[in-house]
């Protein structure tokens, strides 16, 4: 990873995962990845891991305690949904 | 957080109007319950932090001007409670704006392909144990802008607001806090490829 092309693809990595980088350079970084398997892992895996965070985290909701207490504090109990 | 979650009225907010208030906290109470526990690591901490942002909120909506979304000034009172927290533990955190362009190397220093796991491991009670530690060895000003913009999937200026950061530092964060993960990730992942080998 201590090329040149390898340090500006990292720097552009956020934008490119994202979709938010101008094609032509979206294509040359695509051009890159096809010659360097080490930048393509990265990328892969890059994406992997945000993923896996959102994935586990959109199923987590708070327990039904710590929700009861909540309403309670706020006086809005008449409120809270079974 | 905010393209499928129903429109409240300020005014009635403003007003005090109990019904909207209690649509508003079952709206927006699991993310701030999520974003404390994993800012915090601690059940505790984060309801105090989930408590705390709600009666801070009911207080402080009759001078609400509406100059940012509610949820994302309801991150941003979120986030300053967790900071709050942190600060009684250790008084030196902060994650105000400074020079973010030196320091940390984000060289990746793995480069195992382990995508190719099934879901089932990447996904196990161990591996789920394994995202929430290595989330917590980030610093916290890179912690939070992975929380906000990747977990609750804020945009980068709704992060920014949130934080009263420039854009420019929430990306800096945010791609060193991604590549960071991505690293401990790949170290993890990686023994679990070999133990299949």
């Amino acid at each position: 990873m201590d090329k040149t092309n390898c340090r500006s693809l990292l720097a552009s990595l956020s934008e490119y995962i994202e979709g938010t980088l101008e094609e032509q350079i979206c294509r040359e970084i695509e051009r890159h990845m096809a010659e360097c398997p080490d930048c393509r892992v990265v990328v892969d895996t890059l994406r992997k891991t945000i993923y896996l965070y959102h994935a586990t985290s959109e199923d987590e909701s708070m327990p039904a305690d710590v929700r009861q207490r909540l309403y309670q504090r706020l006086n809005l109990d008449e409120y809270l949904k079974p | 957080m905010n393209d499928t979650k129903p429109a409240f009225s300020l005014d009635r907010l403003r007003a005090g109007d109990r019904e909207e208030f209690a649509r508003l906290v079952e709206t927006y109470s699991d993310q701030i319950y999520r974003l404390a526990l994993k800012m915090l690591a601690s059940p505790q901490d984060a309801e105090d932090v989930l408590q705390n942002t709600f009666l801070k909120a009911l207080q402080a909506l009759p001078t609400f001007e509406g100059r940012s979304s509610l949820s994302t000034w309801l991150y941003r009172i979120a986030v300053n409670e967790a900071l709050m927290v942190l600060r009684r533990q250790r008084p030196e955190v902060q994650i105000a704006d400074d020079d973010d362009s030196a320091g940390d190397d984000i060289t990746p220093a793995y480069f195992i392909d382990w995508c190719c796991l099934p879901e089932e491991e990447l996904l196990s009670a161990e591996s789920r144990a394994y995202l929430d530690q290595a989330i917590q060895q980030l610093p916290e000003k890179y912690r939070i802008v992975f929380i906000l913009r990747d977990i609750e999937g804020l945009s980068i200026r709704e992060t920014s607001e949130a934080l009263n950061l420039s854009e420019t530092a929430v990306k800096t964060r945010l791609l060193r806090a991604r590549l960071k993960l991505r690293d401990l990730l790949s170290a993890y992942y990686g023994e679990r490829l070999e133990e299949k080998a």
